[in-house]
Parts: C-alpha cells; sequence; structure tokens
C-alpha cells in the first residue's frame, strides 16, 4: 500500500527545494526558473525593500564543484558592469549550506518569445541582436567568452532593454587551468553540467566537439550567427535531430538554410549569418564589433563586407537609401522635360 | 557650416541651375542672364530660410514639405510679375522652385553641422 502520492512526493520534494532563507535579508516569493546548475526565485530584498531574483544551487547539485561553479559565475557578472549584462547585487551561503547569489530581476520576455510571437518587426530584431553584440564584446574586451549565447538567454525588458543571462558557462580567457569540455547527448536546448557545456542548436563546431583550449571569442562570434540565424528564419541552424547528432560528437554538421517562411530576407543578412557561423574560426569576423557593424551596414544602407552584391543589388540598394532625393530629382527633371515640350507645342 | 548658410549656398547653385534651362525655351532665350540672375536670387532667399527652418525643427518630412512650401511660394512671388509680352509664367516657374525647394529642404534636414570646439 502506497502511504504518499506521486503528486505529493514530487510537491514535498519542491518543498524541500525551497531555499532556506530565515536568517537573510530575503524573502522568496516564488519561483522565477530552473537550470541544470541551479533554481532562481523571485525574492524580496527587505533592507532595500526591492525585489530581486535570486540565483540558488538545486539540492541535487548541492556538491562543492557547483557551488564554486555558481560563485566563478557570480564573480564572472560582477566584473562585466554593462548595461546589457544583468548586474549581481550580492553573493553568499544560505543557512542550508547551499551557494547562492542576487541579482537584478528583469522583467520581461526571453528574445525566443519575442521573435516567435510575430509582433517585432525583422528592423526592430536586429537592433535587439546589436544590443546583444554590444554586451558580448564588453565581456570580449573584459576577457570573458560566453558560451552558450542562444535566444533563451537573451532577455528584452518592456523599454526595450536587452540583457544578456546565464553566464555559467562562461570561460575567463585568464585561468589557465579549466576543466576540458565534454560532450553528450542532449536535447537541442538543454544545458547540463557535466554533459554538454553550451547549448548544441547554437555552439560552434570547436565547442561541440570538446575542444576547450581552441574556444575563444569567434565561439560566441558563430553563437551570435547563430543567434542572427534565429532572428532571420525563427528557428534554431539545427533542428532537434542534428544539434542532437552534434552533441554527440557529428561537429561537421551544416547549419539549416537561412530561409523565413515569410518571404525572401535580405542577401546580405543572409551573407552575415553564414559569414559569422563559418566552420574554421578563422574564417568568421574576427570579433563582435566586426559583425556588428556589418550588422549596422545593413540597417544603414550601406554595403555589406560579407556580401557580393550584384549590380542589380547594388542598385536596388542605393535607390533604397536615396530613394527621397532620387525621387525629387526625377520629378524635376521629368517636370522639366515636359514644360520643354509644352513650351514648343505652345 | 550652419544649416541657413548650407541652404543658402544649395538654393543660390540649383537657382543658377534652374535658370539656366531657360536656355531651352527659345522664346524667353534673349532673356536668359534676367533670368539666371533672378533665378539665384530667389534660390538664395528661399534656401536661407529653408536652413533657418530645418535648424529649428529636426523632421525630414516637415522639412521636405516647408521647402516645397517656401519654394512655391517665393516662386509664385516671382511669376506674378508679367514678362515682357504681359504673360505670366506660372506653372513654367512655379512647378519647378516648388521641387528645387523641397530639395534644399530634404538636404539641409539630412545635413548636419560638425560640432564647433570654439
Amino acid at each position: 500500500m502506497r502511504w504518499l502520492s506521486d503528486s505529493t512526493v514530487a510537491h514535498l520534494k519542491h518543498v524541500a527545494e525551497w531555499p532556506d532563507l530565515v536568517e537573510t535579508k530575503y524573502g522568496v516569493l516564488g519561483e522565477i526558473g530552473r537550470g541544470g546548475m541551479g533554481t532562481i526565485y523571485l525574492a524580496e530584498d527587505r533592507v532595500l525593500g526591492r525585489r530581486v531574483a535570486l540565483k540558488v544551487v538545486s539540492t541535487g547539485a548541492s556538491d562543492p564543484a557547483a557551488a564554486a561553479r555558481m560563485l566563478r559565475e557570480a564573480r564572472v557578472i560582477a566584473r562585466l558592469e554593462h548595461p546589457g549584462i544583468v548586474p549581481v547585487h550580492d553573493a553568499g551561503t544560505l543557512p542550508d549550506g547551499r551557494m547562492f547569489y542576487a541579482m537584478k530581476r528583469v522583467d520581461g520576455r526571453r528574445l525566443d518569445e519575442v521573435a516567435l510571437d510575430g509582433g517585432a518587426s525583422l528592423p526592430d530584431r536586429l537592433r535587439v541582436f546589436q544590443k546583444v553584440c554590444e554586451a558580448v564584446a564588453f565581456a570580449h574586451a573584459h576577457g570573458v567568452i560566453h558560451r552558450d549565447l542562444k535566444p533563451e538567454n537573451v532577455m528584452v525588458g518592456p523599454f526595450g532593454e536587452v540583457l544578456v543571462m546565464d553566464w555559467g558557462v562562461a570561460k575567463v580567457l585568464e585561468e589557465a587551468a579549466e576543466p576540458p569540455l565534454t560532450t553528450g547527448p542532449g536535447a537541442a536546448t538543454a544545458t547540463s553540467e557535466g554533459t554538454v557545456l553550451g547549448t548544441p542548436a547554437y555552439m560552434a563546431p570547436e565547442q561541440a566537439a570538446g575542444r576547450a583550449d581552441r574556444v575563444g571569442p569567434a565561439a560566441d562570434v558563430y553563437a551570435l550567427g547563430a543567434l542572427l540565424h534565429f532572428l532571420l528564419t525563427r528557428r534554431p541552424p539545427f533542428d532537434d535531430e542534428a544539434a542532437g547528432r552534434r552533441a554527440r560528437g557529428e561537429t561537421s554538421l551544416s547549419p539549416g538554410p537561412v530561409r523565413s517562411a515569410e518571404g525572401p530576407l535580405p542577401p546580405s543578412l543572409v551573407a552575415i549569418a553564414g559569414k559569422a557561423m563559418e566552420a574554421e574560426p578563422a574564417a568568421r569576423y574576427s570579433s563582435v564589433e566586426e559583425l556588428a557593424a556589418d550588422v549596422a551596414r545593413h540597417l544603414d544602407g550601406s554595403r555589406v563586407l560579407a556580401h557580393r552584391e550584384t549590380p542589380g543589388q547594388k542598385a536596388a540598394r542605393i535607390f533604397a537609401r536615396y530613394r527621397t532625393p532620387i525621387l525629387l530629382i526625377a520629378a524635376y527633371l521629368v517636370m522639366r522635360t515636359l514644360l520643354f515640350f509644352f513650351s514648343r507645342r505652345g | 557650416m550652419s544649416k541657413p548658410l548650407f541652404g543658402l549656398v544649395l538654393g543660390g547653385i540649383l537657382g543658377i541651375f534652374d535658370g539656366l534651362t531657360a536656355w531651352f525655351t527659345p522664346s524667353v532665350r534673349d532673356q536668359l542672364l534676367t533670368i539666371v540672375l533672378g533665378s539665384t536670387v530667389k534660390g538664395l532667399i528661399a534656401g536661407f530660410a529653408i536652413g533657418y527652418f530645418s535648424k529649428k525643427v529636426d523632421n525630414l518630412a516637415l522639412g521636405v514639405v516647408a521647402g516645397l512650401a517656401i519654394g512655391l511660394l517665393l516662386a509664385w512671388g516671382v511669376a506674378a510679375m508679367p514678362s515682357e509680352s504681359g504673360k505670366h509664367y506660372y506653372f513654367e516657374i512655379m512647378l519647378p522652385g516648388a521641387i528645387v525647394g523641397a530639395i534644399v529642404g530634404y538636404a539641409t534636414q539630412k545635413y548636419h553641422a560638425r560640432l564647433s570646439t570654439a
């Protein structure tokens, strides 16, 4: 005879997971999300009277390595003070022995939700992408590589603010010793500690191959290219099946075509995503700034470096950029010609 | 160069060009110098006024519309004066004047003067 139902056991497990904040200045208000390493709670800072997000090591992963990894994540974020990177307010150990850190509570939606609901236009999505690039470029300038850039790790606020989240698997370039990356089976969007560091659908081939020594800023350039692919097509560059194969070591797979069901995409943007997602790191953009500059050129109507345009495409781009003065001058010339012929008839 | 000064220069240049197109109309070819001078003065005044408007109002669409209106108004002032034959050239003067005004309006809105370090 069973004394407790499955749902009761699940509830008890959930309650046991709830962090013990009795001797802290925080009070838990609810759960926001759950990852491989920890759970994020909505909490209230009772001293400052504000709401924060509290990331706590999961009870199932409360070994010293998990605590050290979380502390490292908090320290990585703390050194990156940038409007596009969620700030850390506090870090420490709970009375129950679990490591935690408090960060700004971010109102808004994940980028994948924003892109999939169809409300944001392509230029709007590209402007969000540029802000992500700015934050990642800042991190690179401070020797930090994110290694898990994907739409689910970008938050878009109600006032257009963009925040890059989840720096849990970030690599600090000056840290000499680091455990090697290992790949393993996993869903296209899973980031589980110890198996796959990063997300197979978005990670660079060298990262998917577990070559930690080869993972540098170019890996983030690749992931940003994959992010751009998603923003253009509303699909990840590798579907679940392909991502699973990549996680199992098939790193030579090519990403899916940059095609949208909504209509033809600008060839310059397709070229930008393609260049950022080149298999060889040396063939990609040499920096995130370069990638962002090419996207800015597209938005500005200038020539994109990654794309060799045909004369027709060049003419269309120049006309789109200077439409008003071209139309005004054309109107003037047409009108002058008509007046000339009318005056001859008169 | 400030926006009014830029408008003045551009208006003057386009005014000369606009006046010179009278050469294609044989009936007024003998008055070409007068037409070019009048057109240049009109262009200078319109360009300055449009540039001043652009300095005050930073809006591309409004700038083009204002340029069109100012060009049209000044061209009407010129066209209202009859030629030696007593004929008025309303269409021939006002239509180009308005479009040239719109071009100057667009250009002055797009033109951004360098920040002075003085």
